[in-house]
């Protein structure tokens, strides 16, 4: 299965497992714009795959006001650069609807997917990742997956988990990221990072489509460098499986960070803070963080914007060397 | 030959015809789900020539059934806004006697009660205000029937999203003086845990959603909460209040676009009181009120004079039953007048006249309607009013005084219910907390509060 095809196949196994659950959004009914939720309507019924009018903050209060009534809503914001107009919804509403009530009531059935990063020619408003501005947020948890096994596993954790979840799917892996995805139900840990290649000398972090650029980076090091790295898959954003980095980060005593996203107040820097204040005495190096620059995502510049596996194996021989 | 030739044409034109029918028909039961015309299409003749003669528009985006020729724009005051249904005058003179709803004396007299209580603990609570006990206080002064006869006319398990300004539903539902005074006090018998602002009211027993200062974002939300209910067929709707001032949020503009949309069991309940704190309704809208964009969303809608109990139970019995029944909106407008300030914040003189506030208070008032019309049934008298009000006040002092005898409740609580379990970066801040204020206690409250562990 390719990531759409998985993400369907959760979704398909979501909704015969749990008849109060309904999947929505703008376009889903047809199977939605990146062919996530086809078939689904034909199985379930219009009245659990549906499409809604054009608005973020509609989709978004709307699935909180399911999840308050009881049922399991996985709500679609088309792409995640729309996501904005949900924000207060999500930041002020689903984040907050459990503490402010004392648990009189809550929205955690509320799972809200949508596409993120970079797809080549997406320019401004078809190529964000804006996990930190949610990373800000208490209450909500933020995952994001890096290849179709897990997004499966991951994507099914959240609409089971009892707390607002926002699932991003790196868009460019729709197609191009194909697994052996194995079609019984399962789910995979939330707030639990994962270590993919062990080393001894730099722990590189990562989420989403940057995993691949680290495995790349970490392939290369090894032959080129001789340097041994240990890439860890962060996998929830929010809240964030600080043990496991910090483990490797005192193994290892070099860190990198990277990810799509500008590098000014992204999530790097909340790694990077916790890692100097968890392993400062294993510290062989300044954490880096190898990232978007401080600019809205251009178009014909892409190529120069990305933390690309050289910007990466770059910063690589500057903390080996430092 | 020539006959055989338009023959063939004819036959042409009746298989595009028939085709164009069907595909315009079929699209048209997606879009409205709405199956009043046969799907099967025309075997005859005739709607051949029909439709070939009836140039209508068909376009997909509207209902418009005719052309034009003649430029004309639509104005806003083709008509000369929607009327206000009233049961009972200034005089609580019932007007027209098919609207009397008939209810019993009980019935009545408790929903006088409930008004008359809801004043007084209002005006308990302001006075604490001022005096600093509480930290904030909204009152409900004038809008005690839009709460009371509404609420009377719900099924109690109808699920409620308000704004802040409706305590009076939460009292009707059998709220009790103590958890009010709890809440505002954040005291250890809040069941919200003493984190929100006084007035943020909440009860799950009693199917009241806790409100939040996040103006109109419970609207959509009611949307949602209706659809499911839709799907459980449980036979509940639900009811949302708003203020007229919060129906200018995009979040107004989507909840009635969706619940129209999604076919949404839900009342939408807007209190126009005239005023968004200092703002008058003629800096926050140009229509017809908020009633007269119910139909541009396709809903039907209504307004009511707010200060008529008996209109308010007419109008939201009615609109239940047509909501549940016909699984769809409605959209209740009432109008009244906004008496007190906006908050203990806001000092109204600043942008409004006495006599304005006045004329509400001493002439058309909810409470003192409703007594004109109890005294006319014999229902109530001078010295029933002068016992209850005695009585009321008992009530809400010894609420008053009980809820401010409470401690705070354990500051451990500030941690959890941010997450259905507590993570472990917020256990390690809890301990960061506690460890901190265990060191330097003499700077904090502690006194105030229930004690934690150890």
């Amino acid at each position: 299965m390719n990531l759409f095809q998985s993400l369907t196949n959760a979704m398909d196994i979501a909704l015969a497992s749990d008849p109060s659950a309904v999947v929505f959004g703008e376009d889903v009914s047809f199977g939605g714009v990146f062919r996530c939720t086809v078939g689904l309507k034909d199985k379930y019924g219009a009245d659990r795959v549906f499409n809604t009018p054009l608005s973020e903050q509609g989709i978004v209060a709307f699935g909180i006001g399911m999840a308050v009534a009881g049922s399991t809503a996985v709500a679609e914001i088309q792409f995640a650069d729309y996501i904005f107009p949900g924000f207060d919804q999500i930041v002020n509403e689903a984040a907050k609807f459990r503490y402010r009530s004392g648990s009189l009531f809550e929205c955690g059935g509320l799972t809200i997917r949508a596409p993120c990063g970079a797809v080549g020619h997406g320019a401004l408003y078809h190529s964000q990742s804006p996990e930190a501005f949610f990373a800000h947020v208490p209450g909500l948890k933020v995952v994001i997956p890096r290849g179709p096994i897990q997004a499966k596993g991951l994507l099914l954790s959240c609409i089971r988990d009892r707390n607002p979840c926002i699932f991003f799917e790196p868009k460019i892996l729709y197609r191009s990221a194909i697994e052996e995805v194995p079609l019984k139900d399962y789910t995979l840990p939330l707030s639990k990072a994962e270590v993919l290649d062990e080393g001894t000398n730099v722990t590189l972090v990562g989420w989403g489509t940057q995993v691949h650029r680290l495995r790349e980076v970490a392939q290369m090091a090894h032959e080129k460098l001789k340097v041994k790295c240990e890439v860890i898959d962060l996998r929830t954003v929010l809240p964030w499986d600080v043990d496991t980095v910090a483990e490797s980060v005192c193994k290892t005593g070099r860190c990198i960070v990277a990810h799509e996203a500008p590098i000014t107040q992204g999530f790097g820097a909340e790694v990077a803070a916790t890692i100097q204040n968890e392993c400062f005495l294993n510290l062989e190096a300044p954490v880096l963080r190898v990232c978007g620059y401080d600019t809205p995502f251009p178009h014909i510049y892409e190529p120069y914007y990305m933390p690309d596996k050289w910007r990466c194996f770059e910063a690589i021989k500057k903390v080996i060397n430092y | 030959m020539i006959m055989a030739s338009i023959c063939r044409a004819l036959h042409i034109l009746k298989h595009y015809r028939c085709a164009e029918t069907w595909s315009f028909r079929s699209t048209s039961v997606i879009a409205t789900k709405r199956w009043k015309t046969s799907s099967v299409p025309p075997k005859h003749t005739a709607p051949i020539k029909q439709s070939y003669i009836e140039d209508r528009p068909q376009f997909p985006g509207s209902k418009t059934r005719s052309w034009s020729e003649k430029l004309e724009f639509t104005q806003p005051d083709i008509y000369d806004g929607i009327p206000v249904y009233r049961v009972m005058n200034r005089e609580g003179k019932i007007l027209d006697q098919s609207q009397d709803p008939q209810l019993s004396q009980e019935m009545v007299t408790n929903m006088y009660r409930k008004m008359t209580l809801l004043n007084t603990m209002d005006r308990v609570l302001y006075e604490s205000q001022r005096q600093g006990r509480i930290s904030f206080y909204m009152t409900n002064f004038g809008e005690e029937a839009t709460h009371i006869g509404s609420a009377a006319a719900l099924n109690d398990k109808d699920l409620v999203f308000g704004q802040y300004r409706e305590a009076g539903v939460l009292m009707w539902r059998g709220f009790h003086l103590e958890q009010f005074m709890d809440q505002c006090y954040a005291n250890i018998g809040d069941s919200a845990k003493g984190r929100q602002m006084p007035v943020h009211y909440g009860s799950k027993d009693l199917h009241f959603v806790t409100i939040s200062s996040t103006l109109a974002t419970q609207m959509c939300q009611a949307s949602g909460a209706a659809y499911s209910f839709k799907r459980a067929q449980n036979g509940l709707c639900v009811m949302c209040y708003f203020g007229e001032g919060a129906a200018s949020e995009g979040d107004a503009h989507a909840a009635l676009n969706f619940a129209a949309t999604l076919d949404c069991p839900v009342l939408f309940f807007c209190r126009n009181n005239g005023y968004a704190i200092s703002t008058p309704t003629k800096d926050q809208y140009r229509g017809d009120g908020i009633a007269a964009r119910g139909p541009g969303y396709g809903m039907a809608a209504v307004r009511v004079d707010g200060n008529d109990v008996f209109a308010m139970y007419n109008v939201t019995k009615e609109a239940r039953k047509l909501a549940v029944e016909g699984s769809r909106p409605i959209l209740i407008e009432a109008m009244t007048y906004r008496l007190g300030h906006h908050s203990t914040s806001d000092d109204s003189t600043v942008y409004r006249s006495v006599d304005e506030v006045n004329y509400w208070d001493k002439q058309d008032h909810p409470i003192s309607r409703l007594r004109y019309y109890m005294v006319n049934k014999g229902w109530w008298n001078d010295d029933m009013e002068k016992e209850w009000m005695k009585e009321s006040r008992k009530q809400v002092m010894e609420a008053f005084q009980k809820a401010e005898k409470k401690k705070k409740p354990n500051p451990e609580l500030m941690f959890s219910d941010v997450y259905d379990e507590v993570p472990l970066h917020l256990k390690r801040q809890m301990e960061e907390m506690k460890g901190h204020v265990s060191k330097y206690r003499e700077y904090y409250p502690l006194d105030n509060f229930e004690k934690w562990d150890s």
